[in-house]
């Protein structure tokens, strides 16, 4: 055989280490430029008095009882949201992880809708949901539990309520992520060994699944600890988190070292959990790599025999349950029990938004049953220069965010996946570091810097802060893509004689452009629901959609705001169906 | 009796038959092999008699008693998997123990046990290493030991070499029958290779398309395939298509496309005037240098593939498809020039009939 050779180099390549780096450089000016340098301003801010140092600011944070009180709630109200969260999520994770692909997609379906749906349109529904009037109210009276309209809003169980139900698709991702790693033949394996459907679960699938419960329950209890606005919507006096008190300080006493203090705090509790997580778990099992315990020859430790016999209690006791029950033939199929479960609780999770819609269209006000039809509100919304503007600008904004956010994210996926190099690891951790910093610490530095360079209230300011959140996801989602890619066609395809520009235009792109496209939309979407930047970055005539919308929820509930509600709802579902869409046709 | 029993034991998925009705007996202590293509419905038939999968139709008896809707842990079954299934968060030792653990036996017992079967497989001092931690082969043999150290009354094997490279293949192999004998266990194992099924089977139940095309020993199989199908899917096969002249008791004579004559062996009887195909395995035919009587053939090529050499030959009993016939390599023959004549001849009994109309 005789190769042809390839057409010669027209100019000379640049060192790979310069090409590497110029792939990364983007990314990391970025990151450095305006998340890191604004986090460290706020650090040294924290220190300051009147001008000079000073520890003035947490003196009075750890000195003050509200403070204490605050944060101690905060944790309260993360730790409970969690435990619930993963709880509640693991049936959901397990059963979409055994299901064959077909169905796998329709539950997965519900749960990316949550996902994507925003907290601000979710913790909306719960109000309208939990209102005197609401929902839940009048089917409470109907069924005669009560007579009277009882306050399930303004308290503990109703933040917590919400914060579950917003965090819920976290958790089952997360978990999920780590169950489909598990082969399946492991239990068929074990129940041909002898053991009892219970005790395969308890012994084989658990153990298995425990990575994912504890990566789970990280991403949930550090996405809690810095919410704000389900405690600030949803709960009383009393339920206030710390996040909140960061809000306060900026916004109506600019005490921008006390809330930097704050911020500072907020920040030292998340990297705790991370550093405990990683002495306990190990980092690693984030990734959904099976963690196989480091072979440590001889006896096991005491925690690790009384953990066996807590399974081996647990398959016990499971098994006896299932022994009550009289025994399904089909056993291919998913048990029915859980099947049962998972669909109420998507059902739950789905409902509170769904039971919006109509109340939009409804003459009767958010009163349950809607009553009467009409379009008044959308057209108040339609015919409002304020609510028009502020669409406007979360179109432009997310649109701009997506096209950034993939023009820097997309060549640091091609370096992850592709390229040859030491410190990936690292990349990858400082990629990822907008997804561990709470988004409140980064939107005060911003405001900070913004501030001082006179980008506040600008549309660049937005899209510069968006695109820093936005980032991570295009990377992950860029390098799932190309993991997926077998690089030899692009070398069948140069080999045939085709450049590599013309490779990538006939080649590549054809084929990873959906997932492209995904992360595009995805970034798009993140822009367009996210609230803590525009919070104070986006002013006065200058909001975007989710702000306008939070500066509204928090002066009065009106059906217009279920209109806007429910466009944002709409919306997000299109795009989901879009990106469902394009991965079907991919495969 | 037997230990293991199917009858018309059947499986569909949707409006697809994975396995038509199938009737199967293995009988106490033999090994009992699975064969036939991708697809042909090995798998199905493992999972029916380990309980993974339900029957839509038919029983599965083990040791007479019905167990066609027992769970896995119910049936006196143990399998080892493809992909080996060892539990990734447990020692070797805990692996093995599991089968024990979980039909109680004493501690002091299961560790004796383990002990004795981590030295039966030869791997006596990886007790508390993780599987990650062991090649291949090892793990293979893990896997052996763990189903095996309870003694089922059946132990399945779904292509537990497939993962393997040859010679680890070669060697586990012998491994594995060693095993068997030293247990005296059942095994029914699934190949689709039809030299691993032809070496370590007292039975071979070769399948196609969901139903058992031919069940008997490899050498039945192999001499007396009753399908074209099975003449064909075991090892090198000449078809020689021709018409049953006579034939009684076994023995018959076949006309060919060009009128020649050939005595063959029928394995069953078939009516005069069939249409038949005649097997001819490529090292039974002798190629006799002096063209004659009979069947006559000229050497299109010829080349070495090792042991054996092989020569193509054009016959015009044989229509375009070249016959192929085999000799042991050596250095004494002479290379011989394309376009020259042979005789061939061979065995009656080597030439076996087979009903040329069958559907493969
Ligand atoms: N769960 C299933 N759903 C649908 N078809 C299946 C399923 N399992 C197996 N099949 C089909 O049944 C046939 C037989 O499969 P299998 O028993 O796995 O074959 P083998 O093991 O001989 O390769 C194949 O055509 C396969 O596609
Ligand atoms: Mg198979």
């Amino acid at each position: 055989m005789t190769a042809i050779p390839a057409p010669a180099a027209t100019r000379r390549p640049m060192s790979r280490r310069s090409r590497q780096l110029l792939m990364a450089a983007p990314m990391v000016l970025l990151l450095v430029t305006f998340l890191i340098y604004p986090s460290a301003q706020l650090f040294l801010l924290s220190f300051q008095k009147g001008g000079g140092f000073s520890l003035e600011n947490y003196q009075r944070l750890l000195g003050t009882p509200v403070y204490l009180t605050v944060m101690m709630l905060t944790l309260k109200i993360s730790v409970v949201t969690t435990i619930f969260a993963v709880i509640a999520g693991y049936p959901v994770a397990y059963l979409i992880s055994i299901l064959p692909k077909a169905k796998k997609g329709r539950i997965l379906f519900w749960i990316l809708l949550s996902f994507w749906t925003s907290f601000l349109v979710r913790a909306f529904a719960w109000i309208i949901l939990l209102g005197r009037n609401g929902v839940v109210n009048k089917l409470l009276q109907t069924l005669g539990i009560s007579d009277a309209p009882i306050a399930l809003m303004y308290n503990f169980s109703a933040v917590v309520i919400g914060m579950v139900h917003a965090l819920l698709p976290l958790a089952v991702l997360t978990m999920l992520s780590v169950m489909e790693n598990i082969d399946r033949n492991l239990t068929r394996a074990a129940s041909t060994l002898g053991a009892k459907p219970g005790m395969a679960f308890w012994k084989i699938y658990f153990p298995l699944s425990f990575p994912g419960v504890t990566s789970g329950a990280l991403m949930v209890f550090v996405t809690a600890i810095g919410f704000f606005i389900f405690p600030a919507l949803l709960g009383g006096r009393r339920e206030t988190m710390i996040t909140q008190i960061i809000i306060e300080q900026i916004i109506q006493t600019m005490n921008w070292g006390f809330a930097s203090a704050v911020a500072v705090l907020l920040l030292v509790v998340v990297l705790l959990v991370f550093v405990l997580y990683d002495r306990a778990v190990g980092l690693s099992t984030m990734t959904g790599e099976s963690s196989a315990r480091k072979g440590r020859p001889g006896r096991k430790g005491i925690f690790s025999r009384i953990g066996d016999a807590i399974l081996t209690g647990l398959g016990h006791a499971s098994d006896a349950i299932i022994g009550l029950f009289p025994r399904r033939r089909a056993r291919e199929g998913a048990p029915r029990p859980l099947v049962g479960f998972v669909t109420v609780l998507l059902a739950v999770m789905t409902l509170p938004v769904l039971l919006m819609i109509p109340l939009s269209f409804a003459e009767s006000g958010l009163n349950w049953p809607p009553q009467g039809f009409t379009l008044k509100w959308y057209q108040q919304i339609f015919n409002s220069p304020i609510w028009m503007s502020a669409l406007t600008r979360s179109l432009v904004v997310g649109f701009s965010t997506a096209v950034l956010a993939l023009l820097i994210g997309t060549p640091v996926a091609f370096l992850m996946v592709r390229g040859r190099m030491r410190g990936k690891t690292a990349l990858l951790a400082f990629t990822l570091m907008p997804v561990v910093m709470p988004n409140m610490i980064l939107s005060v530095g911003l405001f900070y810097l913004y501030a001082k360079i006179g980008l506040v209230g600008t549309n660049l300011g937005l899209i510069i802060g968006h695109t820093v959140i936005a980032v991570p996801y295009v990377v992950l989602t860029v390098m799932s893509v190309l993991r997926n890619y077998d690089t030899r066609l692009d070398l069948a395809a140069q080999s045939l004689g085709a450049t590599p520009i013309r490779t990538l235009r006939l080649v590549t792109l054809p084929i990873i452009g959906a997932g492209m496209i995904s992360a595009f939309l995805f970034a798009f979407t993140i822009s367009f629901d996210e609230l803590t930047i525009a919070l104070f970055t986006s002013g006065g005539m200058s909001a975007t959609l989710p702000k306008q919308l939070w500066d509204e929820v928090s002066l009065s509930i009106s059906p217009l705001l279920a209109a806007v509600s429910t466009c944002l709802f709409l919306f997000v579902t299109v795009l989901i169906v879009a990106v469902g869409l394009l991965n079907r046709r991919q495969k | 009796m037997s230990t293991l029993e199917t009858q018309g034991l059947g499986k569909v998925y949707g409006d697809f038959v994975a396995l038509a009705p199938t009737d199967l007996k293995v009988e106490k202590g033999e090994f009992l092999t699975l064969l036939g293509p991708s697809g042909s419905g090995k798998t199905t038939l493992l999972s029916l008699i380990a309980g993974l999968a339900e029957a839509d139709s038919g029983r599965i008896l083990m040791n007479d008693r019905d167990v066609t809707h027992a769970a896995p842990y119910q049936r006196d079954i143990g399998m080892m998997f493809q992909n080996y299934a060892l539990f990734p968060h447990m020692t070797i030792a805990e692996n093995i123990a599991f089968p024990l653990k979980m039909r109680g036996t004493p501690a002091a017992e299961i560790k004796r046990l383990v002990q004795e079967a981590l030295d039966m497989v030869r791997l006596p001092h990886i007790a508390d290493r993780f599987p990650k931690e062991l090649s291949g082969g090892q793990q293979q043999r893990v896997a052996l030991a763990r189903c095996t150290i309870y003694r089922p009354s059946v132990i399945l094997m779904d292509e537990p070499l497939g993962a393997l490279d040859k010679k680890l293949r070669d060697q586990m192999q012998f491994e594995i029958l060693r095993i068997h004998k030293e247990i005296g266990g059942t095994i029914v194992y699934v190949t689709h290779d039809q030299e691993e099924a032809m070496t370590m089977s007292d039975r071979i139940c070769l399948m196609n398309g969901g139903r058992i095309a031919q069940l008997g020993s490899p050498a039945d199989l192999y001499f007396r395939p009753q399908s074209l199908f099975v003449a064909d899917f075991l090892g090198e096969a000449n078809l020689l298509e021709g018409r049953l002249v006579s034939g009684a008791d076994g023995e018959g004579v076949v006309r060919l496309g060009d009128a020649s004559e050939i005595r063959v062996t029928l394995p069953r009887p078939l009516d005069h005037g069939a249409a038949v195909k005649v097997m001819l395995r490529p090292q039974n035919i002798r190629l006799e240098d002096t063209p004659g009587e009979g069947l006559n053939a000229r050497l299109r090529s010829w080349s070495v593939t090792g042991a054996s050499t092989k020569f193509f030959l054009d016959a015009p009993a044989l229509g375009s498809e070249p016959l192929i016939a085999t000799r042991a390599t050596a250095m004494s023959h002479d290379a011989p020039e394309p376009g020259r004549d042979y005789r061939l001849s061979f065995d009656p009994r080597d030439a076996v009939a087979i009903p040329a109309d069958e559907a493969a």
